[in-house]
């Protein structure tokens, strides 16, 4: 864990309540599927965001307007600073992947499975990406993944953009393994709908975001673990639901 | 040159600074970060006789300066406190800690206490008589005065080393509580615990927490804290550990002023996790400041007669 002031060089809406912030700032050590904890001036708790991308000092974070702490973030201009905690949770591992992962991702769970298929693509494997969302106006990061040279297959639930369903719809792929985030509904129904072992990153009401206050215990197979510091990345064989 | 050591019942701490039960684990998390041994002692996180869950998610939420947590006491239980928690904080701590011990009846609060009492490196023992988020436990026995004084005398009975209660602040008159457990044999008392509260989210029309209520802490609780630490003050002899919303050197020493010996921080360690090096560092500043040379002389010094 390492606190760290960064600043703002962009901060746009990319889809409907949907921004993507890019911040400079020291990124050393962080890790795809790992997240940063954001002091807001005026929040008493720190607001966790999920690591969509990062590079030497370049930090992208997108984050979805919920309430008022994200209200506040989309708010933010170039320039403002933001007392920033890296290197929170123990982020995806790319060991198991094979030579095919399959990475889905649904609305604000898409962000960190972007700087996961980077590494995956580093490592030289070839990860395809479902990525799901209610409606077309909300897709976003179709494009960067294309680019990066993923096959993405798109969701909607109104059939406006993509295959019409949920990311389910799309899982009828072949695939060695593969890894998830998004709203808990989904995470279940991919446990059911997958055929390999896998990996999902859970989303908790947070205290601390570093393992002190027990705020986002779960039960596991491995008994008690926090979100925050021994997830936010389960495999599916410790998932208890 | 000034001096920030103060003494507990016979216990010196270099500084009045210790971390409240239930925000800083075992240690090790912030023994990752920094040296903890800058710490004047800490309170470890609140043990029961069995391993607990705790209520179910979510248990925390966010108010305005404040937070509320309904973690209901998740702990691994005394056995692996002794055998796992306490050899593994020995390596990274070297100071005496504090054990906080919590329990769902007195035969509870009993054994975890006599258990703990034998263990070396605890210095101090604060028993949790006021968690607002268990039921049938906890905070039952510190809001009435008779079994806040029956939890202490058997408590006492079985321990050798110093015993603090830990007073609930959600009771009419909380120096009445303190003056039962200081005629009960208690060594000292801690307060205050969180006040009860609950947060509504008006999108899914129904409470943030799955407990419904919760624990109010931080600094939208200190002049509560404040005001509870002065009335103690003037109602028993035995030494307070003040606590509730603390985030600063000045803060310190506004609850020493009021009656305080030494002093607790909790949710300020969530928020930022060098908040007590940065307070104990600051100290020294703030205490040149308003001409204090020496922290024990100041104990309850804004009750003149």
């Amino acid at each position: 864990m390492t606190d760290t002031v960064f600043t703002i060089l962009e901060n746009r809406p990319i889809a409907k309540n949907t921004y993507e912030m890019v911040l400079s700032g020291g990124t050393e050590g962080i890790r795809p599927g790992q997240f940063v904890n954001l002091k807001l001036p005026g929040y008493y708790l720190r607001r966790p965001i999920s690591v969509c991308d990062f590079g030497p000092g370049r930090l992208t974070l997108i984050y979805k307007v919920v309430g008022h702490g994200t209200e506040y973030m989309a708010g933010l201009t170039p320039g403002a600073q933001i007392d920033t905690l890296t290197g929170l949770g123990n982020g995806y591992d790319t060991a198991p992947s094979g030579e095919r992962p399959l990475l889905i991702g649904g609305g604000a769970g898409v962000p960190p499975l972007y700087a996961l298929a980077k590494k995956l693509l580093s490592e030289g494997k070839t990860p395809a990406a479902i990525l799901g969302f209610n409606a077309k106006e909300e897709v976003f990061y179709k494009d960067e993944f294309s680019a990066l040279g993923v096959e993405t297959f798109v969701t909607t639930v109104d059939g406006s953009c993509g295959v019409k369903g949920f990311v389910t719809n799309a899982m009828d792929i072949p695939y060695t393994y593969f890894y998830t985030c998004g709203p808990m509904p989904m995470l279940r129904a991919v446990y059911d709908k997958s055929v390999t072992s896998g990996q999902f990153s859970f989303e908790e009401r947070m205290g601390c975001g570093f393992g002190a206050c027990m705020g986002c215990t779960c039960k596991t197979t491995g008994g008690h673990k926090r979100v925050c510091k021994d997830g936010p990345v389960l495999t599916k064989e410790e998932i208890v639901w | 040159m000034v001096n920030t050591s103060v003494t507990l019942s016979g216990l010196t701490l270099t500084n009045p600074v210790i971390p409240a039960s239930g925000t800083f684990g075992y240690g090790y998390e912030f023994a990752e970060i920094y040296d903890i041994n800058c710490l004047g002692s800490f309170s470890f996180k609140g043990t029961t006789r069995e391993p607990r869950f705790g209520n179910p998610p979510p248990r925390i939420a966010e108010t305005a300066s404040g937070m509320l947590n309904a973690v209901g006491l998740q702990n691994p239980g005394i056995d692996k406190v002794i055998s796992e928690e306490l050899p593994k904080l020995r390596r990274v701590f070297h100071k005496p800690v504090i054990a906080n011990i919590s329990g769902f009846s007195v035969d509870e609060y009993v054994e975890c206490c006599a258990r703990i009492d034998r263990e070396e490196g605890v210095g101090l023992i604060e028993v949790n008589i006021s968690c607002p988020n268990v039921h049938n436990g906890g905070m039952s026995f510190g809001t009435s005065p008779e079994s806040a004084a029956q939890v202490t005398k058997a408590v006492k009975a079985v321990t050798t080393k110093p015993v603090y209660m830990k007073l609930s602040p959600n009771v009419t008159d909380i120096a009445a509580i303190a003056r039962v457990c200081e005629d009960a044999g208690a060594d000292g008392v801690s307060l205050i615990n969180t006040l009860m509260g609950m947060r509504i989210d008006l999108r899914r029309r129904a409470p943030v927490i799955r407990n419904v209520t919760g624990g109010l802490s931080g600094p939208a609780v200190f002049p509560v804290a404040l005001r509870m630490v002065w009335q103690v003050y003037e109602a028993v002899k035995i030494p307070i550990i003040g606590m509730g919303g603390v985030s600063t050197a000045e803060d310190v020493i506004e609850l020493m002023l009021a009656g305080a010996t030494a002093v607790e921080v909790g949710a300020a360690n969530l928020t930022d996790p060098w908040a007590c090096p940065k307070i104990i560092a600051d100290l020294p500043r703030v205490m040149d400041k308003y001409g204090i040379t020496s922290l024990e002389e100041i104990i309850g010094g804004a009750h003149h007669g």
